[in-house]
């Protein structure tokens, strides 16, 4: 069975048939790693249910203040059909896309105006160094004295945590254009427009995606923060009127509400990413063509 | 097989031994036989370098005799005992120097890694990163991070580190290709050197069918996918070789010529691609 | 000359900000906008006292606490569970969800449990923070260089020295990134509980401040907040740039090519 002489490699081809090679190809799809992680995936999330469903039960935590799964689930369930409860997430909704709207679209003007010039670069950098890490829930009283309990307030927040993130991303995107095809794009005498277009833009998109993403989330915790701590209609609210009411599983119910919403943001937005990012490498490969 | 020669057991068992390695791999598409049947023998002390067209498994190869990689059929013996998994006188050097560096270490701490399991004094532990630094050149740099290196230095901490266990086996896969022809040159003297000076035995993977010839005291050439041992010959230039001189020898031309002749063989048998690996 | 530019663009616009706050405090005298004097001298006044005792320093205490378990935790657990390849796949749903809960949720629910005390504030902190640091972790494991992991294996390098020498060094900047996320987070929920539910601390104080109406003291108060946020990120940047010191030198040299 020795091949390892010389001898034509062609002579050994006839024999070269993959056994199984038919058979292997529906026993690879079964073992593909996707499905794997698939299935352990589904583990995890079922043994997390079973625990959280045990716990209580078994009495290793008080069940009056540790419900079990199925309890939270039945009141979550419930509540999807109560208007009071749609309301409360619509209003938390309206703030969440407002704020995020308001951040991103002025991060984005600002970013690129500060962006684009190395003075205005040289003269914020100390300013924005020094307000970005100051918290936004410090302005939290602020607010009320400003705008009392209304919606004004939880944007006016929203604004101060989610504007941050999309500004930095964008300056970053800037600073990161090739300086190749920039030289380039200059000898070439591109108008503004063009090398804004050309240039500019496919090189800071990936960024501001990035942006878009963190400022999703922090607006979603920001909105959720200020109707807790405020009291302007939303989930946040409805949390704290749980708790007055000693409505514990209630309150886990709506905790749960924010995870679904967290997780349909999060998951929207890693979408919106993929599908621009493509579009973005296809354009890309159009215009170096 | 080769165990069986009682009288001379002792010089004819081979240092590195691999036996009807075969390795499949499982894809989305099927079933791909990366490696069909390499069987080969080492001896002590051998500089043989392995040579083959892309696609041909060498790395593959590499990783099974080092131990990385279980091959699905067919086992590697080192000194007698079966590889299955990194055998302790091995040592591996790799193609791309930059990314087989720990960036957080310096030079020194670098070369001194594989020592960590030796359970050596720190004197005998410096001495021998200090000894292997000097082997290949580079005894002032030991405080120097690799990516303030060029890629030639790096590339010789990467021996440095290789030999300063002192190894039986030395494997290099394609390690001089990523660096500039001068550099290369440079690098595949320093080999021969090191080589010579320590005596260990190396399997020294390249494409590059002039190097092959100008290291190797023995060059093995691989078929393409699924590959097996297409030829194997003998390199008897003289011990001491030059880059100018060796490489004008007409006996190198010859053999040369015989191993780009094998390659292409090898290449052409691959001429068409195959549905589903029938024929 | 280079020197003086360089100030000049440091305290340029913070300069003419300030002057612009103090401007419009003297011209539109607003009760909700005290002019910076008022609120240096209120600053002065309410937090260089035995408030500082009371309020700020168990408020700082509990958040190093709080983000010192919660870096710990994060990280320990994300080294677990990143180097696991099972567990990783296993764990990463349920993580994902629990990440993507706002954490400032939970407060009310923590406080009924285990009451208004120290221990409820350090617990939403460790809760809250600990999850940028363990999923920066997991990440940052999982993304070890297949080269540098090949060649830890061939050299025998295995368990707590592999750990030690690859893994931790291999992933500590992208630990880093997640230690960075969750300060900024462990401040938010530090501040937060106390403004929810808390008998003093420093969220507490801005709040009485506001309910009161005791505006140049709340305003003073939000800037100490500022300054703690200053200053936590000013450590921070010191120590990344210490431990990353490898990490920033080669990115430079591969940027420069």
């Amino acid at each position: 069975m020795s091949f390892s002489n010389t001898g034509s490699v062609d002579g050994s081809r006839a024999a070269t048939a993959v056994p199984g090679s038919r058979r292997g190809v529906s026993l690879s799809k079964w073992k593909s790693p996707r499905l794997r992680r698939v299935l352990r995936g589904t583990v995890g999330i079922l043994g997390f249910l079973i625990v959280w469903q045990m716990v209580p039960l078994l009495g290793l935590a008080d069940p009056q203040y540790l419900p079990p799964a199925t309890d939270v689930i039945v009141v979550f369930v419930q509540k999807l059909t109560e208007p009071s409860f749609l309301i409360a997430v619509s209003q938390t909704m309206k703030a969440w896309v407002l704020g995020f709207g308001i951040s991103v679209g002025s991060g984005v003007i600002i970013g690129l105006i500060i962006g684009s010039s190395t003075f205005l670069k040289r003269a914020t950098h100390s300013t924005i160094e020094f307000l970005r890490p100051i918290p936004s829930v410090a302005m939290i009283p602020l607010a009320v004295l400003f705008f009392g309990i209304k919606l004004e307030s939880e944007l006016f927040l929203i604004f101060l945590a989610a504007f941050w993130p999309v500004l930095i991303q964008v300056m970053y995107g800037i600073a990161d254009v090739d300086k190749v095809a920039e030289d380039t794009a200059r000898s070439m005498q591109l108008g503004f427009v063009s090398r804004i277009r050309y240039l500019v833009w496919p090189t800071v998109l990936p960024y501001l995606l990035t942006g878009i993403r963190l400022a999703a989330a922090i607006a979603l915790v920001m909105a959720i923060t200020t109707e807790l701590i405020i009291g302007t209609p939303g989930l946040g609210k409805s949390v704290v009127q749980a708790q007055a009411n000693n409505q514990i599983t209630l309150m886990f119910a709506l905790i749960l509400t924010s995870g679904v919403i967290g997780v349909a943001i999060n998951g929207l937005t890693r979408v919106f990413e993929h599908q621009v990012l493509f579009w973005h490498h296809s354009v890309r490969a159009e215009i170096a063509a | 097989m080769q165990f069986d020669v009682q009288a001379n057991a002792v010089l004819l068992t081979p240092t590195l031994s691999v036996q009807g390695v075969k390795k499949v791999y499982e894809t989305r598409n099927g079933s791909v036989e990366a490696v069909r049947n390499l069987t080969f023998d080492l001896q002590q002390g051998e500089f043989a370098c392995l040579v083959g067209p892309s696609g041909s498994g060498k790395t593959t190869l590499l990783k099974c005799i080092a131990g990385l990689l279980k091959p699905t059929e067919g086992l590697v013996v080192l000194d007698g005992n079966r590889v299955d998994g990194p055998p302790e006188k091995m040592a591996v050097v790799f193609q791309e120097y930059g990314r087989s560096l720990f960036p957080w270490m310096t030079v020194e701490e670098n070369v001194r890694l594989p020592l960590k399991s030796h359970g050596l004094k720190k004197t005998e532990r410096d001495e021998r990163v200090h000894r292997a630094l000097e082997a290949v050149d580079l005894h002032n740099v030991g405080r120097s991070y690799p990516w303030q290196l060029s890629g030639g230095m790096q590339q010789r901490v990467a021996i440095a580190r290789a030999i300063v266990s002192e190894p039986a086996v030395m494997l290099m896969d394609e390690p001089f290709a990523a660096v500039d022809a001068q550099t290369r040159a440079d690098l595949e003297d320093l080999m021969r050197q090191v080589w010579r000076d320590i005596g260990m035995t190396i399997l020294f993977v390249t494409h590059d069918i002039d190097e092959s010839v100008y290291l190797g005291q023995r060059v093995i050439m691989l078929s393409s996918s699924p590959t097996v041992v297409q030829d194997d010959i003998a390199i008897d230039l003289p011990i001491e070789r030059d880059q100018l001189t060796t490489r004008s020898h007409p006996q190198f031309t010859d053999l040369r010529g015989h191993v780009y002749e094998q390659i292409q063989i090898a290449k052409r048998g691959q001429a068409a691609p195959e549905p589903d690996g029938q024929v | 000359m280079k020197f003086l530019g360089k100030i000049g663009y440091t305290i340029g616009l913070p300069a003419v900000l300030l002057l612009g706050w103090w401007a419009y405090a003297s011209i539109v005298p607003n009760f909700f906008v005290p002019p910076p004097g008022v609120v240096a001298t209120a600053f002065l006044d309410v937090w260089v006292s035995e408030r500082f005792l009371t309020d700020v320093l168990p408020s700082i205490a509990r958040l190093l606490v709080g983000l010192g378990i919660a870096i710990l935790l994060g990280s320990a657990l994300g080294l677990t569970i990143g180097c696991v390849r099972w567990l990783r796949d296993v764990l990463e749903p349920v993580l994902e969800f629990i990440r993507a809960i706002p954490p400032t949720i939970t407060i009310p629910v923590l406080l009924l449990l285990v009451g208004i005390n120290d221990t409820m504030k350090i617990t939403v902190i460790v809760l809250g923070s600990m999850w940028p640091v363990l999923l920066n972790t997991v990440e940052g494991v999982r993304a070890i260089d297949p080269v540098l992991s090949d060649t830890a294996q061939v050299y025998r390098i295995r368990g707590f020295a592999r750990l030690w020498h690859l893994t931790v060094p291999s992933a500590s900047p992208q630990i880093m990134a997640g230690v960075r996320q969750s300060l900024s987070l462990g401040l938010i929920l530090m501040v937060i509980s106390e403004m929810f539910a808390a008998n003093e601390g420093l969220g507490f104080a801005i709040v009485q401040f506001q309910r009161t109406f005791a505006i140049p003291e709340m305003w003073s108060g939000i800037v100490l907040l500022g300054l703690i946020g200053i200053a936590l990120s000013i450590v921070f940047q010191i120590v990344q740039t210490r431990v990353l010191a490898w990490y920033f030198g080669l990115r430079e040299v591969s940027n420069a090519v």
